[in-house]
Order: C-alpha cells, then sequence, then structure tokens
C-alpha cells in the first residue's frame, strides 16, 4: 500500500524531469551544456504564477480542453501498473479505458485549438488527428499481443508476474511488440521522427502548434499533461521491456533508473534522426500496426 | 401484465396522428394533442419493456387471421424488449422537439402527414418487434417500410428528395423480396410460419438462409456495401425523421439478424465470422465516408453505417462464441451490439436533432458556410458536443460502456480455439473506427460550433427553442447516466441475451460477474475523471477571472478573417486521401486564367461508392439495353412474326437435338 502511494507520487511528481533528461541528452550530443533537468518545474512555476490571455474568438470549450486534458492523461495513470507495484484501479479490459481516456485529452485538445480559429491550429489538430487514429491500431494490437501472450486482460496482469514468464516462451512477439510500442510511444507523444518539439512556427508542427494560444496556467497544465503521458508510455515500455521480476524498493529503484534510461533513448533518437516527410509518418505508423500484427500472428498460429 | 402495457402503447402511438387530423382546425392544439398521445403510449411501451427487461415472464398472445400461414401472434421477451425502448423513446422525443421544428401551424398538411405516419411507424416498428409469425411480421415490416418511405417525401417538392426518397423505395423492396425467400425456406423447413415452431424444429443451417437473412436485413440496416440508399434518405427527411430512421428504424434490420438466428441451436462458425468482417467493414468504410461528407446530415448518416457495422460486431462475436460454445463470449458480444443498439438510438437522435436545430438557426447544412455557433447557440453546442463524445465512444459516456464491452469480446476470443481466435482482430479494427470517429467528430463541432462564422448565414444564427432543447437535454440525460452506471444494465442485457440464446450457466454467470464489476470499475474511474476535471476547472475559474482578450495569435498577422481558418474539408483532407481506394472523388476546378484572371471556382465531393459508381451506371446500362430489346417488341408484325417462328424453331431444335 505504501509503496503503491509512493508510485503514485513519483507519477505526480517525476514526469518534468523525464522530459529534463530528454534535453540534457540533446544538448550534450549538440556538444551544448544545455539547461539542468530540472527546467521544466522552474518554467511550470514561473507559468502557473502568470495570467492568461484569452482569443475572443474562444469559448468556454478553448478553457475545458486543458483541464479535461490534464484530468484524462492523470486518471489514466491511475490504471498503469509502475514499477513492481500494481496499478490503483484495475480491471478485465481496463487498458481500454486507458486508451480511450488519452483518446479524450487528445479530443479536447484538438477541440480547445479549433477554438481559437487560427489556420496555424486547424493545421495542427488536423495533423494530430490523422496519425493518432492510425497510431490508436498499433496500440492495440501491442496490447493484445501482450494479453494472449500473458493470458490477461488487465494492465496489471500483461506487465505484471506472467510477463517474464512470456517472455521465455513467447520472445520473438514480445520483441516486436516492444519496437512497435516505443514507435506508439513516440508518435502519441510528439517526438522525433514524428513531430519535433522544439519548432513552433514551421510548417512542420503537429503537437506545438495545437497549443500556440495557450498561456499562463493554460499552458502549465498542457505541458505538465504531456510529460506525464510520457511518464505513462515509458512506463509500459520500461515494465515490457525488463519484465519486472523484482518487487519492493529495489523494484523502485530499477523502475526509475529504466525510465531515465526511456528518456535517454528517446533524447538519443532526437538527436541522431531527423524528423520524417509529413507523408512518411502514416507509413511509419503503419508500419508499427504490421510489426505488432506480425506479433499477434506468431501467438495465434 | 408487460405485453398488455406494449400494446397499449403500440395502439395510441398508431393512432397519435388522428389526434392531429381531427382538430387540424386549430393547428398548434392538434399538434400539441397528437404529440401527447404519442408521448403517453410511448410512457406505456417503455414500462411494458422495462417490466419485460426487469425479469418477467415472456408473454404472448395468439389468435386466428385469415391469412394463409398467418397467425395474429405477439410475444414479448427480453430480446425484443431491448429493442422496444428505442422503438418507443425516440419517436417520443422527436414528436416533441417537432412542435417547434416542423410547427403544424406553419407547415399546414405537410406537418399533418408527418405526424401521421410518424405514429404509425412507431406503431409498425413495435409490431416487427412483438411479431411471433412470419406473415405478420412481414405485413408490419411493409407497412413500416411504407411509413419510412412517406416520411423521407415529406418535403416532396424537392427533386434531391424524390431521388433518395424513390432509391430507398426500391432498395427496401429488394430486401423484403430477400425476406419473402428467406421466410419460405424457413417456413417450409420447419413446417410452420410460427416462429416458436421455427426456432424449435431444429432447422438446417444452411449457407443460403444466412445469405437470404444477410440481404434482406442488411440491407434495411444499411451495412456495408447495402447502405446506398441511406445516406440520402437520411439526409432529405426532416430532422426528428431522420433521428427517427438513422436512431431506430435501421435497428429492425439487426433485430431481424437477432431473431433469425435464434432459431438455430448451434449457427456455424462462418456466420459468425462473416457478420464480423462484414460489420468491420461497414464500421471502417462507414467513418471514412462520413469524414469526406460536407453536408451535416449527410455525414450523420454515415457515421449510422459506422455504428451499425460495430452492432453487428457485436452480434458477430456473439456468433461465435455460440459456434465455439463460449457463454461468457456470447453474453459479452451480445451485450456490447444489444447496448450499442440503445446506446445509437440515444447519441444518434440528439445529434440529428442538434443538426435540425443548427439547420433551422443557419437555413443551412454546408459545413463550410458554418462556424462559431457555440457562442450564439450555447445550449445547443453544449448539447451536441455530448453527443460527439458518446459516439466518438470516448469515457465517460454510454458509447465508450458499449464498445468496450464489444471489446471484452474480442478478446475473450483470443483464448478461442484455432479459427475463432481470429475473431479477436475486430478490436484492433474498433480502434482505428474509434480514431477515425473521434477525428471525425472534432471536425464537425470544430467546423460547426467553433472559431468564427464563415458565412452571413452562420452569423445570423439564434439558439432554439425550448422544445427543441427540452428532447436533446433528455436524450444527453440518457447518455450521461448509462455512461456513468453501466453496472445497472447488464443484468438485463444478460436476461436478453439468455432470451436470445440459452447460455450455460455456470460460465455465463462468472462472465457476467466479472464484467458487472469491471462495469463499477468504470463507474469509480469516471468519478476520478469527473472530480479531477472538476477541481482544475474550479481552480482554473478562479485563476482566470478578468483576465485580458485578445486577437487569436496570427504570427504577427493582425487582422485576420473567418476565411483564413481551417474548413471541414481541408481538417479531413490527410485522413480522406488514406481512403483514396474507396473513394471516387468529383472535383470541378476552374482555374485562374491570363494575367488577369477574372474568377476561379473549385468545388469537389465524394460520391457514394457503391450507388453514385457502381449501382447507378450498372441500372443505367441494363437499362439502356432493355430499350434494345424492347424495340423488337412493337413495330412490325412481320418482324413479331418472325421473332416467334425463330422461337419456336430454337425450341424444336432443342427438344430433338439435347432432350
Amino acid at each position: 500500500m505504501l509503496l503503491a502511494l509512493a508510485y503514485l507520487a513519483a507519477f505526480l511528481a517525476l514526469p518534468p524531469l523525464l522530459l529534463g533528461i530528454v534535453n540534457r541528452v540533446k544538448s550534450r550530443f549538440a556538444g551544448r551544456e544545455g539547461p539542468p533537468p530540472w527546467q521544466l518545474y522552474a518554467d511550470l512555476a514561473r507559468l502557473l504564477r502568470k495570467g492568461a490571455v484569452y482569443s475572443r474568438t474562444t469559448t468556454w470549450v478553448f478553457r475545458a480542453g486543458p483541464v479535461v486534458g490534464l484530468a484524462a492523461v492523470a486518471t489514466a495513470g491511475l490504471l498503469t501498473p509502475f514499477g513492481g507495484a500494481p496499478a490503483a484501479i484495475g480491471f478485465a479490459g481496463d487498458f481500454v479505458l486507458f486508451a480511450y481516456l488519452l483518446g479524450l485529452a487528445r479530443f479536447f485538445t484538438v477541440l480547445a485549438a479549433l477554438d481559437t480559429g487560427s489556420s496555424f491550429e486547424g493545421m495542427g489538430a488536423a495533423r494530430e488527428v490523422t496519425f493518432s487514429s492510425l497510431a490508436e491500431p498499433a496500440l492495440f494490437l501491442c496490447l493484445m499481443t501482450l494479453a494472449r501472450a500473458t493470458g490477461s486482460l488487465s494492465l496489471g496482469g500483461m506487465f505484471g508476474p506472467a510477463l517474464p514468464l512470456a517472455w521465455g516462451r513467447a520472445a520473438p512477439a514480445l520483441l516486436l511488440t516492444a519496437i512497435a510500442l516505443f514507435v506508439v510511444a513516440l508518435a502519441e507523444n510528439a517526438r522525433i521522427p514524428v513531430d519535433d518539439p522544439n519548432t513552433h512556427l514551421e510548417l512542420t508542427m503537429i503537437h506545438e502548434v495545437m497549443v500556440l494560444d495557450h498561456s499562463g496556467p493554460d499552458l502549465a497544465l498542457i505541458l505538465y499533461g504531456a510529460s506525464l503521458k510520457l511518464f505513462l508510455f515509458g512506463a509500459l515500455f520500461v515494465r515490457l521491456v525488463l519484465g519486472f521480476p523484482v518487487e519492493g524498493l529495489a523494484g523502485l529503484a530499477m523502475f526509475l533508473a529504466g525510465l531515465a534510461g526511456f528518456a535517454a533513448l528517446v533524447g538519443v533518437i532526437e538527436s541522431i534522426m531527423a524528423r520524417l516527410r509529413l507523408v512518411r509518418v502514416p507509413q511509419l505508423l503503419v508500419g508499427a500496426s504490421v510489426l505488432s500484427a506480425f506479433g499477434l500472428v506468431l501467438l495465434l498460429r | 401484465m408487460s405485453l398488455a402495457l406494449v400494446l397499449a402503447g403500440l395502439v395510441l402511438a398508431s393512432c397519435s396522428g388522428g389526434a392531429a387530423l381531427a382538430l387540424r382546425r386549430a393547428p398548434a392544439l392538434a399538434q400539441r394533442a397528437a404529440c401527447a398521445v404519442l408521448v403517453a403510449g410511448a410512457a406505456l411501451g417503455i414500462a411494458g419493456a422495462a417490466l419485460a427487461l426487469g425479469g418477467a415472464a415472456p408473454a404472448g398472445l395468439h389468435a386466428r387471421w385469415s391469412v394463409p400461414g398467418g397467425a395474429l401472434a405477439v410475444r414479448l421477451d427480453a430480446l425484443g424488449a431491448v429493442f422496444l425502448l428505442p422503438v418507443f423513446g425516440i419517436p417520443a422525443a422527436g414528436s416533441v422537439y417537432g412542435l417547434a421544428y416542423f410547427a403544424q401551424a406553419r407547415r399546414g398538411a405537410q406537418a399533418l402527414r408527418l405526424q401521421g405516419f410518424y405514429g404509425l411507424v412507431t406503431g409498425a416498428m413495435a409490431l416487427v418487434v412483438l411479431a411471433a409469425n412470419a406473415m405478420l411480421f412481414l405485413a408490419a415490416w411493409e407497412v413500416m417500410a411504407l411509413c419510412g418511405f412517406l416520411l423521407v417525401l415529406t418535403e416532396q417538392e424537392k427533386p434531391e428528395v424524390q431521388r433518395a426518397g424513390f432509391v430507398y423505395l426500391a432498395a427496401t423492396h429488394v430486401g423484403t423480396l430477400a425476406l419473402f425467400a428467406l421466410f419460405a425456406l424457413l417456413g417450409s423447413a420447419a413446417g410452420s410460419f410460427d416462429f416458436a415452431r421455427m426456432a424449435g424444429a431444429g432447422l438446417p443451417a444452411t449457407w443460403g438462409v444466412f445469405a437470404l437473412a444477410l440481404l434482406g436485413f442488411g440491407l434495411k440496416a444499411g451495412l456495408m456495401p447495402l447502405h446506398f440508399w441511406l445516406p440520402g434518405a437520411h439526409a432529405a427527411a426532416p430532422s426528428h425523421v431522420s433521428a427517427l430512421l438513422s436512431g431506430v428504424l435501421l435497428k429492425t434490420g439487426l433485430y431481424g439478424i437477432l431473431r433469425v438466428t435464434g432459431f438455430f441451436a448451434a449457427p456455424p462458425l462462418g456466420w459468425g465470422l462473416a457478420l464480423l468482417a462484414v460489420g468491420a467493414a461497414s464500421a471502417v468504410l462507414g467513418v471514412a465516408f462520413a469524414l469526406a461528407q460536407h453536408d451535416l446530415k449527410r455525414l450523420l448518416a454515415y457515421h449510422s453505417v459506422e455504428n451499425v457495422g460495430i452492432i453487428a460486431m457485436g452480434i458477430g462475436l456473439a456468433l461465435v462464441g455460440r459456434a465455439v460454445g463460449d457463454p461468457a463470449l456470447v453474453l459479452l458480444g451480445f451485450a456490447g451490439g444489444a447496448l450499442h443498439v440503445v446506446n445509437h438510438a440515444l447519441f444518434k437522435a440528439l445529434l440529428f436533432l442538434g443538426a435540425g436545430a443548427v439547420d433551422h438557426a443557419c437555413g443551412t447544412r454546408e459545413l463550410d458556410r458554418l462556424g462559431g455557433l457555440a457562442r450564439a447557440m450555447p445550449l445547443t453546442a453544449a448539447l451536441f458536443l455530448l453527443g460527439a463524445v458518446a459516439i466518438s465512444a470516448l469515457p465517460p459516456l454510454n458509447g465508450f460502456v458499449s464498445e468496450w464491452l464489444v471489446y471484452l469480446g474480442a478478446l475473450r476470443a483470443l483464448s478461442a480455439p484455432s479459427l475463432a481466435a481470429w475473431a479477436a482482430l475486430a478490436a484492433p479494427a474498433l480502434a482505428l473506427v474509434g480514431g477515425l470517429a473521434a477525428a471525425c467528430f472534432a471536425k464537425v463541432f470544430g467546423t460547426v460550433f467553433l472559431g468564427t462564422p464563415r458565412s452571413d448565414q452562420g452569423a445570423r444564427a439564434h439558439e432554439a427553442a425550448r422544445a427543441m432543447l427540452a428532447p436533446m437535454a433528455g436524450l444527453a440525460a440518457c447518455c450521461v447516466l448509462i455512461g456513468l452506471f453501466p453496472g445497472l444494465l447488464l443484468p438485463a442485457l444478460r436476461r436478453a441475451a439468455s432470451a436470445w440464446a440459452p447460455p450455460a450457466a455456470g460460465l455465463a454467470a462468472g462472465a457476467a460477474r466479472s464484467a458487472v464489476d469491471s462495469a463499477s470499475a468504470l463507474t469509480g474511474c469516471a468519478a476520478v475523471l469527473l472530480a479531477a476535471a472538476g477541481l482544475l476547472a474550479a481552480w482554473r475559474r478562479r485563476r482566470a477571472r478578468g483576465a485580458p482578450a485578445a486577437e487569436t495569435w496570427g504570427c504577427g498577422y493582425t487582422r485576420p478573417t473567418a476565411r483564413m481558418q481551417y474548413t471541414g474539408s481541408s481538417f479531413a483532407e490527410m485522413l480522406t486521401l488514406r481512403f483514396g481506394w474507396a473513394f471516387f472523388p468529383r472535383a470541378r476546378v476552374e482555374p485562374p486564367r491570363g494575367p488577369f484572371p477574372r474568377r476561379a471556382t473549385f468545388s469537389s465531393h465524394v460520391p457514394d461508392t457503391v450507388l453514385d459508381v457502381a449501382l447507378l451506371p450498372l441500372l443505367a446500362s441494363a437499362s439502356w439495353g432493355a430499350e434494345r430489346v424492347r424495340r423488337l417488341h412493337r413495330g412490325q408484325v412481320q418482324g413479331q412474326a418472325l421473332l416467334v417462328g425463330l422461337t419456336l424453331l430454337a425450341l424444336l431444335a432443342w427438344r430433338f437435338l439435347w432432350w
């Protein structure tokens, strides 16, 4: 129980650090010193103290966007098993709720972007819904492969004690799944090679452009929500790759180290790869779907 | 008791138009009277259906009828009761809406006719669900189809309405023909046209029966590729009629599929897999076509194709479950499909009524002429948003619950033996559909209600009348309640499932209990979500007080216009390009020419691939060929004599050479 609370506290407190690690790795690759890893905490504190400016075009939907977005992602966190601990809420089919809660967050972010009546934000919204609807089947195929391999229908079971056994039995399928899940994580979190989080005003952007008009505390909610989402996908990926036989405090330490490794991996990929052309992104996502479908077929045959 | 209530409701609803006719000299009063009678009938009907779902024993009536093979046999069981809820509920909401939307005082005879058929089609749909004899079923089916045709034709002076009406009439009669063949086959095998005898006869489960049922009922339900009549008909009718047609009338086709497959003790695995494949194709292509539409009501109509596909996937999973003998799979698939029948009726009716309010306020349904309506019509916008979240299957509303049950069924199939395990591929298909539906409704809500008005029509909008908002609010409340407390409905759905396929008690009870447990966990998650959102919203509200207002950031450009916004078409373009293989878009381009170009235009639309690209050209060439053949029939006597002589010679030759 205490450990579960510790994990929940880590989920709420540590995600901004994850983004800090990513940025640190990127600046080291570029030969710069870079901002300290806790830079995002400072940014959030600064934004929370600021006021906000609202466009005259917007309605209550614009203000609801960040609120619903953060609430949905935080609720999804209750369903995610962290480290060696089970999830706070777990039931058969909870991963469907997990995916659709992220979908709810995305839906309201997109609506908030459209509410500004700006062509830039409309463009970002259109790209976001396009790529996410292609990422969705890939995510489900990954989770179904895990469900078949572990014989469990809840996230807690799929990433739980049955996972090391499943690695022994069906390593090739799980390997394909891990690769596909990583691609989905990059796409869902708007990282290179799908989207470049550093560009704000170019015709290449997706997620960043949707939030152009948000300012002050609203922007803080959005940035925090985005880091929570990266943490969620990182948690799933780390548990899948490490298999997690360890429980207790050692498990917590191993989990956090794994997450730091995940963030470093994301940073390395961002440093050594260019962003794909927009027309290539759907191919990448369909490729991820095909990989995970192969994984499932390996288990079904 | 339950049957008596439903029959009383049926009679009241059927006769409700009579009240309007009798009082036609005082149109406002007449319409209220008709509406009151219909609502009263609906209340009785829903009460009866609720009793049947609550565990009342199935009740039946049997009377002689002079039609050969026919009997006036009706039976109310839990399966029928599930369908009776939307059959009575949606027309009641629609008729209240009609008080303001289609006022008899303004529309005169048109409104009078509409009310008459609105009540009659309600009664006919209820009779279709109650009928326990094939002849009675077919008679009610035909009354229902003709009422639907006459309702589509309400505004008969418009050419597109006439066209849509006749395509609907032709399609529905092809379907009825298939049903005649189907029931003739079943009736001759069972020796009776009574459903009870058919169910008990141990009929052979042949593919011919399944194909006829799929054709006859699939045409009514609008399964791809038999959906071609649907978008036109549902867009052409007045909005509260569209709500009834799209929300309820389609479901009678699904009811038919359930009723007929219920006759067979062990339907083959192929039936379930085939229905699953058809449902998946319907769902994916339905939402893809919806994404490509510019007309609000046509778009919603294509979403009905999608949702009917999702329901068919649920039924298909349940059939797979029956084939492999897994009661838990039967329960999950059936519960998902049946709950989606009710859910889709609720949110689709809500959306169509919202679309009607938009049409009423702005005089156009073209997405790219609307915009910014959330300011002028805040209540309509909020209710429409609720419907959009529900139909996109996002938690915590009802659409999520039913799709989640279908997901659970698909996942249950993962552990089924060999071939049936492939049914699990329904889950990624459903995920794709969910993503596309959310994209489509982001497009609809964003284009119609958000941003700035794109035309004068949009700028002059006004909030809908109270009589239009009240039924929408009622439907929205039902969506929220089902979404928050799904666990309460599962016992009723289990009863309906066992009325369809008697389960092996132990396994099904275990699955039902775990589904109920999971559903109560859903309630918990919804509570957490709402609490978190509420707290954050309250905090934001306090912080945002007195925040300054400015123009939307335009990268330094300070005079944005409404024409710079993303339109609905541009929003969906990237996704519709992905489905280029299924679309045949037609564009008319007039490019700017010369050094001083005068006028350039561009217009494009995506026609229905089945109707406009395949079926109509095919029928046109068939008609051309028939015209050629017909030439021989008229004109000279010599030519006809030659024809007769040649035919005789050919027959003689055949008789002597090959007999």
